[in-house]
């Protein structure tokens, strides 16, 4: 065991791996947060829903869409200024947050979208047939009849946030990738590179099945 | 009383407008089951949503108890929405919630009762749909008619005056149908409420209907008290209906009664004459001879009915025809 993994630190390794956690777990939560509500208006306004605003969809569409497109490496670097405008930092954990928070934001307002879509539109019609106001369509009806989708865009964006924090180490982020790449890469370790993959491989899984859980356990279909 | 006056409505289709119901006058009289057939597109459940503003028209008015509800505002049209019940073909439940979730929804969102109200209020509606039992389930584990109940239970928990039925057993089998529409029939009966019914189905109409209104291309082309419409259709498109539920083709029957002899009647009896021994003391009285070719008997919601095609052959013919006429005997001459 020691020759075979002569490279590692399990100090470092364990110093990363929360690194990785507190990336993921900082940045979901302000995804969800700011997704969540983006996601909801991209719905209402889209064509054909509750308040369908041509113009205003247009330019929440490109904007959503400009992000998505934006590769991740780019936007890390693009967002420098800012991210130490809002943090005080570019470096470390508090420094990954903003660009994966920016980064992943768009793409799961997008699947919050689809999952809304997904909601029957009769569900919808028999809310308002009740005589709720659009806040009580929104709480009652929409948001709860799309749970399950939600959730099971959670979880892929969580699974997108592991990839995108081990590409956040490019740019002084800490974490597994930040190992994986610095001693794993640049100094040939590859005891310390097979180390890290195990380590996000399990945390995937781990994330992937928690998630489709949640999505069985809300699901009544 | 729900009355609307001159009320149109267009939907705007690229740059065109498609017109889904042309200016229409329509009283529909409180307490009463209201039925509207026509076939889909016809604009009756453009109809239908007007009642309750799902759909705003384009133009005209509507009133509901003298209230002219295309002039309310959206806290007032929400006040009036409670008033107003509605049950859909597809049932429209809360998947997430249970069935004593989605009756007490209504009741939640209007905020006006108590916890403990609201689930007392629930008992007694799963109580009287008959569903007491199920009120922990999810409506994935309910057949079709049970969904429907549980539609009916929630449309029912804001006490309203009027109740919607869009297409409401469309999706379920006979047996079931039969079901639901007993007890529609009695919700009326009991709570005094008005329904207005859409349905492609004659037969829907035939047994809970009191008044009927036919749609065809946007306007109705036909209306009256369900009897009269059902056993005297003026209009193509009536009549047709009529047929489709009496699974009967006109034409065929027509060439089939190339080969009978004397005259093709259509006697229509109604109420008290239908169990009657009419036709046998008439032919007895004066000597005419008759065929059955077609009948049917059977009720429009309580009255019972017959119709039978026969045909008549004989010297007394005519005086047979006077007699039947007599005893309240609708005749129509086929040939």
């Amino acid at each position: 065991m020691d020759t075979l993994l002569s490279n590692v630190d399990w100090y470092d390794i364990a110093v990363a791996s929360l690194e990785t956690l507190l990336m993921l777990g900082g940045s979901l939560i302000f995804t969800v947060l700011l997704g969540l509500p983006l996601g909801v208006l991209l719905f209402l306004t889209g064509p054909r829903q509750l308040f369908a605003q041509k113009g205003f969809y247009a330019v929440l569409s490109l904007v959503t869409n400009v992000l998505r497109s934006l590769p991740f490496i780019i936007l890390l670097i693009v967002m420098i200024p800012v991210t130490v405008m809002i943090t005080g930092t570019s470096l470390g954990v508090a420094g990954a947050i903003p660009p994966l928070v920016v980064g992943a934001t768009p793409f799961f307002a997008r699947l919050v979208e689809t999952a809304l879509r997904e909601v029957d539109r009769g569900i919808i019609e028999a809310t308002q047939a009740m005589g709720a106001t659009t806040k009580q369509i929104i709480f009652n009806a929409l948001l709860p009849e799309a749970r399950p989708g939600i959730l099971a865009a959670v979880t892929v964006t969580a699974i997108t946030l592991v990839s995108y924090t081990a590409m956040a180490g490019v740019v002084g982020a800490g974490g597994l990738g930040d190992l994986a790449i610095r001693y794993g890469y640049q100094r040939f370790q590859t005891d310390v590179m097979v180390v890290t993959v195990v380590l996000l491989l399990v945390l995937v899984q781990l994330l992937q099945s928690v998630g489709d859980r949640l999505v069985v356990h809300y699901s009544r279909k | 009383m729900i009355e609307f006056f001159e009320v149109h409505k267009a939907y705007p289709v690229g740059t065109e407008q498609i017109t889904a119901l042309q200016p229409c006058n329509l009283q529909i009289p409180s307490g009463q089951i209201f039925g509207l057939i026509g076939h889909s597109g016809a604009g009756k459940s453009t109809l239908l949503r007007l009642i309750n503003r799902l759909e705003e028209p384009s133009s005209g008015r509507i009133e509901v108890a003298g209230q002219d509800i295309t002039a309310l505002d959206a806290a007032g049209l929400r006040a009036f929405r409670r008033q107003v019940g509605m049950i859909f073909q597809h049932f429209n439940l809360l998947s997430s919630r249970t069935v004593a979730q989605n009756v007490a929804m209504p009741l939640q969102l209007a905020g006006e009762l108590s916890r403990a109200a609201i689930k007392d209020k629930v008992q007694q509606l799963l109580l009287r749909v008959g569903l007491q039992d199920h009120a922990d389930k999810y409506p994935a584990q309910l057949s079709g008619g049970q969904k429907q109940r549980v539609g009916i239970a929630r449309a029912l928990s804001t006490d309203p005056r009027i109740l919607l039925c869009d297409e409401a057993t469309s999706a379920l089998d006979p047996q079931t149908t039969g079901q639901v529409l007993q007890l529609l029939s009695e919700i009326n009966r009991e709570l005094g409420l008005t329904l207005v019914l859409i349905t492609h189905e004659m037969d829907v109409i035939r047994r809970i209907c009191d008044q009927v209104a036919v749609m065809d291309a946007g306007v109705i082309v036909e209306q009256g008290p369900v009897p009269q419409v059902f056993l005297h259709p003026q209009h193509a498109t009536t009549r047709r209906f009529v047929q489709e539920a009496e699974q009967l083709d006109e034409n065929q029957l027509h060439q089939d009664f190339a080969q009978v002899q004397g005259r093709i009647l259509r006697l229509t009896f109604q109420g008290e004459t239908t169990y009657q021994p009419l036709l046998g003391r008439v032919v007895r009285e004066t000597g005419v001879d008759f065929t059955l070719l077609a009948g049917r008997i059977d009720r429009i919601r309580d009255l019972p009915y017959g119709q039978l095609t026969v045909a008549f052959d004989g010297a007394e013919l005519d005086l047979a025809l006077q007699r039947l006429q007599a005893a309240d005997v609708h005749v129509e001459v086929l040939r």
